[in-house]
């Protein structure tokens, strides 16, 4: 399944997963300084597209969630998260490079615990450690005998399975739709040269549209995990800096 | 085809610790320049666009304000004038009137003086002729009635007394009638 890496330096394996992650790193800090570098009232085209990408993010994953007076200081987190996942799971729709980089599962558990820690972090500084667990655990407006079923429930799907799953869904979404495509891939060569003939040929064909299929609803999926993955750290910074509960 | 099988039979969700450190690294320089350059440009051009929207707007509202001050000012002084104009006429006709006035009482007085005078006039004419009509009547009547009586009538004094006398005889009847006419 991955490609033999370039070199080794001890256990260090440089392989295609560190060059597209320094790739991304490049192409977006590179395509928006390039955009912005005018910084034009009135914007060319290079500087509205890339004022599209931003406001996107801005705006809509930041603004409308997490609100008009506490938005701007996430505005570099959801951006770097959005644009390094939407290139990175893009990567695995562009011939040869051809690798989703969040398809690697330590790539996903380092950006959910980023994101994680984030607004943890900021939920313990805006709330103190015991009223954000307050916060966290004991839903409001509930009799209070409840609570003793409630708070390892409310702590075990907010403060331990929210994290998991959002790294689990971004990684398995391109783990999966990475195989589908490597499954119709392999179809396609099996029935062409080990099958052959007519038959071969025609199965051939059906596999080749499966394979073309499964390609754009990859890069549907691959962007809607981007904003779905940007979009619940925007809703869970907004639910930790909530004043009450 | 057997790596493939090899591969999958590692258990996917197993992170390789160097990924995980690529990833935070290259993470890591992307949200830099975020905070560094990306988001600070945008923002201020963000804020330098609406300040110009902005700017712009107050300035269309100052210049309509100030439109709409001149527009004012001058239909104030539009108003002013017409009632200027009307009060100037008002004046006019009064003291048209009064000119007219004055005029129709001076020409009275004048005519009534004048009357006056004409009256006066006649009157000391009149009186004078009767006078002098008097003396010369009487100084003949006395010539000719001396004349026919001689000597008797030469005495002044009983002469006017019946040379008066007979006068205003005279003038009662035939002279009032005379006057009249």
């Amino acid at each position: 399944m991955h490609l033999p890496p370039f070199f080794e330096i001890g256990s260090f394996e440089f392989a295609k997963h560190t060059v597209l992650i320094f790739l991304s790193v490049v192409l977006i800090a590179g395509f928006f300084m390039w955009a912005i570098r005018k910084q034009a009232l009135v914007p060319a085209k290079g500087q509205f597209l890339g004022e599209m990408g931003y406001g996107f993010v801005r705006n809509s994953l930041g603004r409308d969630i997490i609100g008009e007076k506490e938005f701007r200081p996430w505005i570099p987190l959801l951006f770097s998260f959005f644009f390094f996942i939407l290139v990175n799971n893009l990567f695995g729709s562009i011939p040869v490079l051809q690798l989703p980089t969040l398809s690697h599962p330590g790539s996903a558990y380092v950006l959910a615990g980023i994101a994680y820690i984030s607004w943890v972090f900021i939920g313990i500084k805006r709330h103190g450690f015991g009223h954000f667990m307050a916060k966290m655990t004991m839903p409001p407006d509930v009799p209070k005998a409840l609570y003793v079923f409630l708070i390892p429930i409310e702590f075990i799907s907010n403060l331990i399975i929210r994290p998991v799953t959002h790294a689990l869904r971004v990684f398995a979404t391109m783990f999966a739709g990475h195989m589908a495509i490597m499954v119709a891939a392999s179809l396609l060569g099996f029935l062409l040269s080990d099958v052959g003939g007519l038959g071969g040929i025609l199965g051939g064909a059906g596999a080749l549209l499966l394979g073309i299929f499964i390609y754009f609803l990859e890069v549907l999926i691959q962007v809607l995990q981007a904003y779905i993955f940007t979009l619940l750290f925007a809703v869970y910074v907004d639910g930790a800096l909530q004043e009450g509960h | 085809m057997t790596t493939t099988i090899l591969a999958a039979s590692e258990n996917p969700l197993l992170p390789n610790g160097w990924e995980m450190l690529i990833t935070a690294i290259g993470f890591a320089l992307l949200l830099f320049a975020a905070i560094k350059w990306i988001v600070p440009m945008f923002e201020r051009t963000y804020a330098e666009r609406t300040e110009a929207i902005e700017g712009g707007l107050a300035k269309a509202e100052a210049a309509q304000a100030e439109a709409d001050k001149a527009r004012d000012e001058y239909n104030q002084q539009l108003e002013s004038a017409r009632l200027e104009a009307q009060r100037i006429r008002e004046e006019a006709r009064t003291e048209g009137e009064k000119i007219l006035a004055d005029f129709k009482d001076r020409a009275n007085v004048e005519s009534a003086r004048i009357t006056e005078n004409a009256h006066t006039a006649i009157a000391a004419e009149r009186s004078a002729a009767v006078v002098s009509l008097r003396n010369e009547v009487g100084s003949l009547a006395i010539q000719l009635s001396s004349k026919i009586v001689g000597e008797s009538l030469s005495d002044d004094d009983r002469s006017r007394r019946v040379v008066d006398r007979f006068l205003s005889d005279l003038e009662q009847t035939p002279t009032d009638a005379g006057a009249h006419q």
